[in-house]
């Protein structure tokens, strides 16, 4: 029996949330990117879930671009980390509190 | 058969997610993050997206977390984390609002999609074939502009990255961070 739809919706909801309570609580910045991913990742599962559902592959193809933005993203991202990380020797993401008024 | 291998590889997925947020080491967390990303690619083949499920192994479990890995390494592994809240309550908060999210959207999937309504039958014929076709038609210029995209981030990462050659104290390279400007055919 083919697996319901709504099941990976399911899943893929519940791994945005991790991802999301991830960005939310940790302080490390290299955790929170990967937390970043793992939203990502969670919207590609329920674009291909339904691309399945509607049986076109237009939602594969819009997962694929994500992506590739998202590769293009971790790039710039972890250049940013590591030029931070130089100025001042940490990678907590309180530290870098230049901006607050 | 299908089902079977939904129901084990779901709690694998969601299991090796909630690892990756409780580990103090980073790396341990990339690893879980990694397990998480082979399990996607799982269930990318059980929805008939093969070509998304190689992709989603070659370039998110491989590229991706190399490079965060290599980060990781580059900058040492600190484990000592701030467990000092700067927000007063905001972990408890998170997980709460994280719990109404999850509850809103099955909530909403339930009533949009319906839980129990299996798919159609698959779709017919090779589904790299079927991709690669719709890419190269209806999407050509964006796939072209992916790859402008992709220069910019390496030259910008290389920018970003890079060390100046004489230890100067100030970091008059900021500005050169901004973005060439996009020459679209």
């Amino acid at each position: 029996m083919r697996t319901p739809i709504a099941y990976f919706l399911v899943l893929s909801a519940l791994l945005f949330t991790i991802g999301t309570i991830g960005v939310l609580v940790r302080r490390n910045a290299l955790v929170i990117f990967m937390s970043i991913e793992l939203q990502l990742n969670a919207v590609n599962l329920t674009l291909i879930a339904f691309s399945r559902q509607l049986g076109e592959v237009n939602g594969q193809v819009l997962a694929f671009f994500s992506m590739v933005v998202a590769a293009a993203e971790v790039v710039v991202g972890l250049a940013i980390i590591v030029s931070i990380f130089r100025r001042r020797v940490s990678a907590n993401v309180d530290d870098v509190s230049l901006l607050k008024w | 058969m299908d089902l079977v291998v939904f129901w084990v590889m779901a709690p694998v997925s969601v299991g090796a997610a909630v690892l990756m947020l409780l580990q103090r080491n980073a790396v341990y967390a990339a690893l879980f993050l990694i397990l998480n990303q082979f399990t996607l690619a799982v269930f990318f083949v059980l929805l008939d997206a093969h070509f998304l499920a190689a992709v989603q192994v070659i370039v998110y479990a491989g590229a991706i977390m190399v490079l965060f890995l290599f980060v990781i390494m580059f900058l040492g592994i600190d484990r000592r984390e701030a467990l000092v809240e700067t927000i007063r309550g905001q972990r408890w908060l998170a997980i709460g609002l994280g719990l109404l999210l999850v509850v809103g959207v099955v909530l909403a999937i339930g009533l949009g999609v319906g839980l129990g309504r299996a798919p159609g039958p698959p779709p017919g014929g090779d589904n790299i074939r079927a991709v690669a076709r719709v890419l190269f038609t209806d999407y050509v210029f964006p796939f072209e502009l992916t790859s402008i995209l992709l220069i910019l981030a390496a030259v910008a990462a290389m920018v970003l990255a890079r060390r100046k050659a004489r230890g100067l104290p100030d970091r008059e390279d900021q500005p050169a961070a901004e973005p060439e400007p996009e020459r679209v055919p």
